[in-house]
């Protein structure tokens, strides 16, 4: 479905990325973590299109990304990113609606077919926003927003869904809902997603794949088992952790050892 | 956001074509009863019925009118009414898609420093071309245009422009550009003066027929325009980047809604000055009643201001008869406090 190959990005001289190279099989799901400033944003933008790469190539089902035309890139890739200021009010229903554009007939003009409303109703029951489709989205609270825009980038119906830190201000329950919403999309409609995480323990229980970025760089690329080792991870944050499997599902554990001693 | 059932479209959660329609239909019989019943208002009062019935046919049948009578309702009053409908319909428009393009439910032509620019085109047409009529919007339209690039220059800065910093880069434009109009001013005589002061503040009594037509079909067009990226603007109301990842041309869409706005403006300026606030407070009542689809919010907010302009200008007309405000006057005196109260609202 996607792949890269000896991606580089450079905001003017200064080079962030350097040399990515992976691929996506569709039903997969991959994790990318790192420290802050690693470019993991960086690295999700530019395969969207959205930042031009300074060498390297982006393959989209098969083509160049630099082949498809805008409405054309999205209709496969879905991008659920941080949260914009809202300045207007806008309803959950109209704000979800958006995630249809790309489908219009017309290019900008037109109006939703009832085929956007069915598709638009059926996201809205799986995110549980139905009840609160009228409502407008100033309104609601931090975790209905996230399952909003997470449901506008599911309206899209793109088999690639690009997720920066979905999971971030929610609660425990709500972290699950929405992981568990993207990684069902992969299972049952071979759809693919890259996740942005610092929730290490969560990308090793839903992430089939995860990439570790250090500073642009690639440190490791495998199943969660083969990366999170407690000497990569020493390396990448600086911590000690701690490593073992869960006792429940198998997967590897991470408990950070912080040793909480001035003297 | 402010109160809940207001702001929600209709209460079903989004707007359709048929409610869209069906509002626009309305505001234009609101529209066309306001032409009818403010050409009756004046120093000179018309009757209804005969008034009625030479309207209808379109003035080809005086209906009982004296001469003068009939004279004053098509060589005077329809016209400037006219006149007044479509400078409000181009103000409110562009200033809907200003609004949602930059993200900023303060964006107005007038405080963008949109209006000045066009009026500078406006005054260097008057002053050089002056007999070539139709240099005049297109010299407004080249104003409005380099002002409106100017100011969003100005404005964006590594984050994106706040609705403040835009604000204030159309305050700073706009003062430059009074400066110009002042030195322009200077130039002409005495005699002409006055009417160019007048007409700064918004003048809808000195409009020839060919502008009265060109400033119409650029009103239709710009319109029709704004209303075809009206979809694109719903998203990019919400963040460029986001508009952007859900497959809106950002940059075609940014540089259409300019073009067709300086348009607007321009030739509204050309033909009537600059009429201020028009473009914040219409569409804001028509997001604060409708919701902010701008697939209605635009052209509900073209029939909007066209009857915001109609009431605004009787009413400059005939408050102090025999003499005449600027109707720029009577839309700043709604709109100021009304930008005020926004701005509070922002905080």
């Amino acid at each position: 479905m996607l792949r890269v190959k000896d991606l580089s990005v450079a905001y003017g001289t200064r080079t962030v990325l350097e040399n990515v190279t992976l691929q996506l099989l569709p039903g997969s799901c991959l994790a990318i973590v790192g420290p802050n400033g690693a470019g993991k944003s960086t690295l999700l933008k530019t395969l969207n299109g959205s930042l031009k790469p300074l060498r390297g190539e982006i393959e989209l089902e098969g083509k160049s990304i630099q082949h498809y035309r805008r409405r054309q890139i999205s209709r496969r890739i879905a991008v659920v990113a941080q949260e914009a200021e809202l300045r207007f009010p806008v309803t959950v229903l109209e704000f979800v609606l958006g995630g249809r554009y790309a489908w219009a007939s017309t290019s900008a003009w037109g109006w939703e077919t009832e085929h956007d409303l069915e598709i638009a109703s059926e996201v809205l029951r799986e995110t549980e926003l139905l009840d609160l489709q009228g409502r407008l989205l100033g309104e609601l609270s931090g975790g209905e927003r996230q399952r909003c825009l997470l449901a506008r980038a599911l309206v899209t119906e793109a088999p690639l869904l690009l997720l920066d830190e979905p999971t971030a201000n929610l609660d425990l329950a709500h972290q699950a809902a929405i992981l568990s919403l993207v990684r069902g999309r992969c299972d049952r409609r071979n759809a693919a997603a890259i996740v942005i995480t610092h929730d290490l323990n969560l990308a090793a229980q839903f992430a089939d794949l995860v990439l570790v970025l250090m500073q642009g760089t690639t440190m490791a690329l495998g199943g969660p088992a083969a990366v999170f080792t407690d000497k990569l991870l020493k390396q990448v944050f600086e911590v000690d952790v701690l490593v073992d499997a869960h006792p429940v599902t198998g997967v590897p554990r991470l408990t950070p050892v912080h040793r909480m001693n001035p003297s | 956001m402010s109160a809940a059932p207001l702001t929600n479209p209709l209460l079903t959660g989004r707007v359709t074509f048929r409610q869209t329609l069906f509002v626009c239909a309305v505001l234009s019989f609101a529209v066309l009863t306001a032409v009818f019943l403010m050409s009756l208002i004046g120093s000179e009062q018309l009757p209804i019925g005969p008034s009625l019935c030479a309207l209808v046919s379109g003035g080809q049948n005086p209906c009982g009118l004296t001469a003068e009578q009939f004279s004053i309702l098509f060589q005077i009053r329809l016209p400037r009414i006219l006149l007044a409908a479509t400078v409000g319909a181009s103000l409110a428009a562009a200033g809907a898609s200003y609004q949602a393009l930059l993200r900023n439910p303060l964006a107005e032509p007038y405080l963008l420093g949109v209006s000045n620019g066009a009026a500078v085109g406006t005054m260097i047409a008057l002053v050089f071309l002056g007999s070539w009529e139709l240099s005049r919007p297109l010299l407004a339209f080249s104003g409005a245009l380099a002002a409106t690039l100017v100011v969003y220059r100005l404005a964006s800065g590594r984050a994106g422009a706040t609705p403040e910093r835009l604000i204030l880069a159309g305050v700073i434009v706009t003062t430059f550009l009074s400066s110009v109009i002042v030195f322009v001013t200077t130039l002409l005589d005495a005699t002409r003066i006055r009417s160019f002061t007048f007409w700064l503040l918004g003048d809808l009594s000195g409009a020839s027929v060919s502008l009265l037509t060109v400033a119409i079909a650029i009103a239709l067009a710009g319109t029709a325009v704004l209303a075809l990226h009206a979809r694109s603007l719903n998203l990019l109301m919400l963040g460029e980047r986001d508009a952007f990842d859900l497959g809106v041309e950002v940059s075609r869409v940014r540089v259409m809604v300019f073009l067709a706005a300086g348009l607007l403006v321009g030739s509204s300026v050309a033909s009537s000055g600059s009429v201020g606030y028009v473009g914040l407070v219409v569409p804001h009542l028509v997001r604060l009643s409708l919701g902010s689809d701008n697939r209605m919010t635009i052209p509900a907010a073209a029939l909007g201001g066209a009857l915001f302009v109609i009431v605004a200008d009787t009413v400059a007309r005939t408050i102090i008869a025999p003499r005449e405000l600027p109707v720029g006057a009577i839309t700043a005196l709604v709109g100021a406090p009304l930008f005020i109260y926004l701005l509070r609202r922002g905080r």
